[in-house]
């Protein structure tokens, strides 16, 4: 193997080399800086890194730890101190975190090299990554085509070989949604699992941050590294966090699993309703029993989210006011001019849609009628999947409707954007755990494949199951062992 | 809430703070309406005595013990202000 394959090694092969000291972390480190130079032109994964940073941390790190001399890319809305944090909008154009997130601290307490910062949509709100301020990401199976989002930067970055696992965040798929176009694996952890400190807060009733890797150990090792309780998050959950690669190799007899009939409607291309119909036919081989199950409230779920998101993000973006940090807007006329053109210059189309829906939902007259009745309907989503976990240990559907698509196919109309998380939205609300992790290919007309992500979503800290039944999945099938080429996909201009 | 869509972008944006140009009030005034619409589903279900979920997870009364812990340095708080001058964010002049 030479230097120039390192970047295609899952995490735990590259510890192994880590530990035996074959190669050093800053030779992974520099063979990782040589690859996103080589692709990232193409691919566009990230905003800005540091190599010199992370040298001199590569070059002091503890190999024995958990992640010793593991590079991990973060998604740029998590604090790295010192580092750049844009949140994809240019209101934060410039920002430097003066801290660290827990969830990067804890990265490094386990030996991780934080490095690199991926692109996203604006302040997390999107499906594609085509809401970023400062530039696309492609899909790296087809540059014509969007990763998913809004932790696109950070899947492609992962499918590409471009990053050995990172950071996203998930407030309604954003982390399994791009997992799936993309073809890796990426979890939501169970709503408070995760701490949110020194994340930019979206949706705070939703928001988690969770790993993306290419294989389930992969993310398993690096929730075994953020995962736990942080008094620095009132929301997060003080309870004991299992080793979560302990018990992977289990087997899945007599594991119990639910196909929601809702979730195989209309509107799922043939090739994803094939590809998860072999999937549950697959888990039936290895000893899983599959039943079907009811969501009954299955179709309100995005109305919910996009009420209870944007009103929850019209509240947290006030304080983009560019008084303390960003943007700025010049020569004001008085301050509501200060105010109001700030944020008018600050923000994108799709932030500023969602600050006005979510005032508008929130604003007098229309509180009860919208804000107070998602919540309501919210919790006959979150006793849907109570009722659905009496019977089952985990659901199966897709993680999308369908496979990526075009790069500005949905642009025009946010109601069929909003439509791509059809299948993800739920999980948030509910507040539960899930996983993407590939379980096909989509053909598409220039002859590419694109991948095609299976969905298992798991009860409230139940993350240890859902990577136990994906595991079994992914070691007796051989999806996740493909990588996009990117030698016959040149540079596409603009 | 479905049917009429009573939506004024143009008032709600001034509620947020936020300056729309002509263009935009008029086309989120279209997308949004849509998205209203849609969202007038919502009103298909019965939610008498159901309560409000705000956390799906609820945690209640967190309490933490109320030390001194080290914190940011005046020039660390003012590291990313647009405008600063002797310990202080700048601002324009509010009142006369």
């Amino acid at each position: 193997m030479t230097t120039a394959d390192l970047p295609r090694l899952t995490i735990s092969e590259l510890r192994s080399l880590l530990r035996r000291r074959e190669i050093s972390p800053r030779q992974a480190l520099e063979a990782l800086d040589h690859r996103i130079e080589a692709v990232d032109g193409r691919i566009g994964a990230y905003l800005s890194r540091d190599l010199k940073a992370a040298l001199n941390e590569a070059d002091e790190v503890d190999v024995s730890l958990p992640l010793g001399g593991v590079p991990i890319a973060i998604k740029d809305i998590i604090n790295v101190k010192d580092q750049p944090c844009t949140c994809g909008s240019k209101i934060l154009r410039g920002y430097r975190a003066p801290y660290d997130a827990t969830a990067v601290k804890r990265l490094r307490a386990a030996g991780a090299i934080p490095f690199g910062k991926t692109n996203l949509d604006e302040f997390a709100m999107g499906s594609s990554t085509e809401n970023s301020s400062a530039q696309l990401t492609r899909n790296p199976w087809d540059l014509s085509r969007v990763p998913g989002g809004s932790s696109g930067g950070s899947a492609a970055a992962v499918a590409a070989g471009e990053a050995f696992g990172a950071l996203g965040t998930d407030t309604g798929g954003s982390i399994r949604q791009p997992a799936a176009l993309s073809g890796v694996v990426g979890v939501k952890p169970t709503y408070g699992r995760v701490s949110r400190f020194g994340l930019t807060a979206f949706a705070s009733s939703l928001d988690q941050v969770g790993p993306l890797g290419r294989t389930v150990s992969d993310a398993a090792l690096m929730m075994n590294a953020i995962a736990g309780h942080d008094p620095c998050d009132a929301t997060c959950l003080n309870q004991p966090v299992p080793d979560y690669t302990a018990n992977l190799d289990r087997d899945l007899r007599g594991v119990r699993l639910g196909l929601p009939r809702e979730y195989m409607v209309e509107g799922v291309d043939a090739a994803v309703k094939d590809a998860v119909d072999a999937a549950v036919k697959h888990f039936g081989s290895l000893g899983a029993e599959v039943i079907e199950v009811s969501l009954p409230h299955t179709e309100y779920s995005i109305s919910v989210y996009y009420i209870l998101a944007t009103a929850e993000a019209s509240a947290n973006l006030a304080r983009f006011d560019g008084v303390r940090y960003g943007y700025r807007a010049e020569n004001p006329s008085d301050l509501l001019q200060f105010y109001g053109r700030t944020r008018e210059e600050g923000f994108g189309p799709e932030v500023k849609r969602r600050i006005i829906l979510g005032t508008y939902v929130l604003s007098s007259g229309y509180y009860d009628a919208y804000y107070l009745r998602a919540q309501k309907v919210r919790e006959l989503i979150r006793r849907d999947f109570a009722a659905a976990f009496e019977k089952v240990d985990a659901l199966v559907s897709p993680t999308s409707p369908t496979a990526a698509f075009k790069i500005g196919e949905k642009t025009a109309d946010p109601l069929q954007m909003y439509l791509a998380d059809i299948f993800t939205n739920a999980a948030n609300l509910a507040g539960i755990c899930g996983i993407s992790l590939p379980c096909g290919f989509a053909m598409v007309e220039n002859g590419r494949r694109l991948p095609i992500g299976l969905q298992l979503l798991g009860k409230a800290l139940d993350e240890a199951r859902i990577f136990q039944i994906a595991h079994a999945f992914e070691q007796t099938t051989e999806w996740h062992k493909s990588s996009p080429s990117l030698d016959d996909q040149p540079l596409i201009a603009g | 809430m479905a049917g009429e869509i009573d939506l004024d972008v143009g008032y709600v944006a001034r509620l947020a703070r936020l300056n729309l140009s002509g263009e935009e009030t008029q086309l989120f005034q279209k997308q949004l309406s849509d998205v209203l619409h849609y969202a007038g589903k919502l009103k298909e279900i019965d939610v008498s005595g159901i309560e409000p979920t705000a956390h799906a997870v609820a945690v209640f009364n967190v309490f933490r013990e109320d030390e001194p812990r080290p914190c940011f340095t005046a020039e660390e708080a003012l590291a990313n202000a647009p405008r600063k001058a002797n310990n202080l964010f700048i601002v324009p002049k509010v009142v006369e």
